[in-house]
């Protein structure tokens, strides 16, 4: 019985366990549902799948089901980047635990019966659970907002080579609880049109209504909100990157401001899209550039740091450039989480851009079907990168060691990178070939996306059966991980 | 060397093999791609038995229109053509029309006259203005027509495939042409649905063989790939043809196509924009996108080789 109680407390009180569990949730509901749809449904697995799982699906219901399956699987990550700023920033002990119980049964909740309404028989009670969910969700953002309050006299920071105020404030605390609170309101902000449109079963995806000239403003708040949250995301995953590489110094100094600035920008360009949609799209873009700078620098910090302390070991004081870029590319895993912010830019960002530059000469061309493919690509990939960067992350975390950390690394690297690639040149191929001769490229950019993205998920299957093997052990990885309360160092941490 | 150089090379070299071994595998892996469609393949001549010069009668009366089933009234009776107009019956229009000068070849393109949409200056609006509008582009490889200059033809063995590569104007002019008009896009919905909330026109799920979309493994997919080819106008009527058997698809009142095979041009404007829905879904998308209420929509001299219409009169 104590085993099971220890393992119990491991995987639902530990950082590293409620983050293993979070993982494996979304892993397991990915490698399910995937099945569903693209190749494997037109190979006839998703008939197979469907029958297997006892799904009942209904044509009319397919667009609620899809929210019901990305929000489900969207509370999962949030819950994840909650874990690890609970722990990595400084809080009292009962609010880490308080804010990870809360948002632990709110997004299992909310997975577990979403998925049930959604797909398996509309059974409104399990629709009021997955909403029940979402509210738990929400109220640990609220605990955290509150717990990670930064003008606190305890929270001021102690080394001065933390970006701080004069007072002493500090900035990167700042940073997470702006994130935070611009987060919360995002949340309402998509929660208002979701309680309307849910509540009348009018359920659409945003890309149905891009080429509706005049848009409802709770439309345009779905898809303010829909951005808003994937970009919020990937902020907090910036902040939690850079923490983890204790980001400090000079460029810490530039990015932090830059980052809160740019959050603000961005996050109050997306609310503006109700009242003056048409100068949202430049307030975006205004407070999308100081975000990407801040990245950009945090970017170059780590590859110093990652490529200096490589050097260092192997007691290498003056290296060239061949050499600084072996000992980067030493550590696939460190390398990767920062790499992948780089690669984003060109397969979300650039595409991003473009499309917004030639939207009437080139996009508008196309048919709203084509249109609405890009559209989706585009946001898959961005997905897709932050959950690549989690993963490499947890990697680091869990401690993956030897070849097995190369193999990790670079799968999950080449083999993801490989797959956007292919999904970004299919979302933009009227560009390239037309409707009649664009059967070879479709072929081979699916295969070649899906076997890439089939790739990444062996390798986490790989991580997650390592982890559970771990599990069995008396005393295995999770026996320590059990006991940890801080995933920082505490050289970083007192500096704070 | 020193050993930590050795290692270093050792190390980098079993990095490289690593990195060679993905990119084989990830090439070995595209090379299971369908290849390059052919495009002159025999196309294959079947007689669905299905005549594409009638037309259904539909009745005026409340249905249920779109995904959220909003109740609306078509306030009297109208018909509609059975099936897509065929590439003959367009062949022979365009012969009549240019003979009557209601159309022109311009170039590598058979343009008309439209009158224009009302402008309003809009973010993203693109101006309709009042003059020749492009009908169909004659040097599109996937048009299924052919001109001698004078003459206007088929390519063998499409003569009863729908009509595609037209742009809504070309639609139009055909269905003016005709003593018809283009449908609106609730009188499409109220002829593919009927009455009831069904998803597809036939009922309320989707079989390979109800419908020509993508990767439904037709006998013309099989021939030109997973995008596939046009089928015959009333193809899926529960005949079997050389072996593959089909399910009879027709809408409550009688239409064939209604799902699938090409999107169908509709009349209606969208004011401030200037797109033309699409309606039915098309032999390039999957399944999902042949329910009724699926909206797509291009501008007015969009082509394609998965778009065609129907008449309503």
């Amino acid at each position: 019985m104590k085993a099971l109680t220890d393992r119990f407390n491991y995987l639902f009180r530990s950082t590293k366990g409620l983050i293993l569990v979070a993982i494996a949730l979304i892993a397991i509901v990915t490698a399910a549902f995937g099945m569903l749809s693209g190749p494997l449904k037109e190979w006839g697995i998703s008939d197979v799948a469907i029958r297997l799982y006892g799904m009942k699906l209904v044509e009319a219901e397919r667009e609620a089901r899809i929210i019901l399956l990305y929000h489900t699987i969207a509370m999962s990550v949030v819950a994840i980047e909650t874990y690890l700023i609970t722990a990595l920033v400084r809080m009292k002990p009962q609010q880490q635990a308080n804010i990870n119980a809360t948002i632990t049964v709110g997004y299992i909740t909310s997975l577990v019966f979403g998925l049930a309404f959604g797909y398996f028989g509309r059974n409104f009670v399990f629709h009021g659970l997955f909403i029940t969910g979402q509210a738990l969700v929400f109220f640990a953002g609220l605990q955290l907002a509150v717990a990670l309050w930064p003008w606190r006299k305890a929270y001021h920071v102690a080394d001065p080579a933390y970006a701080h105020t004069r007072g002493g404030v500090d900035l990167e605390r700042v940073a997470f609880f702006t994130m935070a609170v611009v987060m919360l309101i995002s949340a309402i902000f998509g929660a208002v049109p979701g309680s309307l449109y849910g509540q009348g079963h009018e359920t659409f995806l945003a890309e149905e209504i891009v080429r509706v000239p005049f848009k409802a403003p709770l439309q345009l708040a779905v898809i303010g909100h829909l951005h808003i949250m994937l970009e919020l995301i990937a902020v907090a995953l910036t902040l939690i990157v850079g923490r983890w590489f204790d980001f400090k110094g000079k460029l810490h100094k530039w990015a932090m401001p830059l980052m809160i600035v740019g959050t603000l920008i961005v996050a109050g360009g997306v609310w503006a899209v109700v009242p003056f949609e048409p100068i949202a799209h430049m307030i975006i873009n205004i407070g999308s550039f100081p975000t990407l700078i801040a990245s950009a620098l945090l970017v170059w910090f780590g590859w110093r740091k990652i490529a200096a302390a490589r050097l260092a070991e192997r007691g290498i004081e003056k290296a060239g450039f061949g050499r600084w870029l072996g000992a980067l590319l030493h550590d696939p895993v460190k390398f990767g989480m920062l790499w992948q912010m780089v690669y984003m830019n060109a397969v979300v960002t650039a595409v991003g851009i473009f499309m917004a530059i030639r939207l009437d000469e080139a996009i508008r061309t196309w048919s709203l079907r084509d249109e609405q493919v890009g559209l989706t690509g585009h946001w898959h990939i961005l997905s897709g990168i932050i959950a690549t960067i989690i993963l490499l992350l947890y990697a680091d975390m869990a401690g993956l060691k030897g070849r097995a950390r190369q193999w990790f690394g670079w799968v999950v690297i080449i083999a993801s990178d490989v797959a956007f690639a292919a999904v970004t040149l299919f979302e933009t191929k009227r560009l390239y070939v037309s409707e009649a001769g664009q059967q070879p490229l479709v072929d081979i950019s699916m295969i070649i996306s899906d076997a890439g993205l089939a790739t990444v998920l062996v390798a986490v299957a790989a991580l997650m059966v390592w982890r559970l093997i771990d599990l069995f052990r008396r005393n295995g990885r999770w026996a320590k991980e059990a006991k940890e309360t801080n995933l920082e160092d505490g050289g970083a941490e007192a500096g704070r | 060397m020193s050993a930590s150089g050795k290692l270093q090379t050792a190390n980098c070299k079993r990095r490289m093999g690593t990195a060679f071994f993905l990119v084989m595998l990830i090439v070995l892996l595209a090379g299971c791609a369908t290849p390059i469609r052919n495009s002159q393949f025999a196309i294959r001549n079947f007689d669905t038995g299905i005549d594409p010069e009638a037309w259904a009668q539909i009745p005026a009366g409340t249905f249920h229109f779109g995904q959220h089933d909003e109740m609306v009234t078509i306030a009297a009776p109208y018909e509609m053509m059975v099936t897509d107009v065929t590439n003959a019956q367009y062949a022979r229009y365009l012969n009549a029309a240019l003979a009557g000068g209601a159309v022109k070849v311009d170039g590598d393109s058979v343009v008309g006259y439209y009158p224009g949409d009302v402008f309003h200056g809009h973010k993203h609006e693109v101006e309709i203005t009042a003059g020749d509008w492009l009908h169909v582009p004659l040097t599109d490889p996937s048009l299924r027509l052919m001109f001698d200059g004078t003459i206007f033809g088929v390519k063998p063995g499409y003569e009863s495939h729908p009509m595609t590569v037209v742009t809504w104007f070309g639609a139009k002019a055909y269905c003016e042409f005709s003593g018809g008009r283009l449908p609106s896009e609730a009188e499409w919905e109220r002829a593919a649905r009927g009455d009831d909330e069904r998803p597809f026109p036939w009922g309320d799920e989707i079989a390979l063989n109800n419908a020509n979309f993508y990767a439904s493994r037709d006998p013309f997919e099989a021939a030109a790939g997973k995008q596939g080819d046009t089928t015959p106008a009333g193809f899926y009527n529960g005949k079997t043809y050389d072996g593959y058997r089909t399910l009879d698809s027709a809408s409550p009142y009688g239409l064939y196509d209604m799902a699938g095979n090409v999107w169908q041009w509709v009349s209606d404007l969208t004011e401030g924009i200037h797109d033309r829905p699409l309606k039915g879904g098309s032999k390039g998308v999957y399944g999902y996108n042949l329910r009724i209420w699926t909206r797509n929509a291009a501008r007015p001299d969009y082509t394609s080789p998965s778009v065609g219409f129907r008449c309503a009169r």
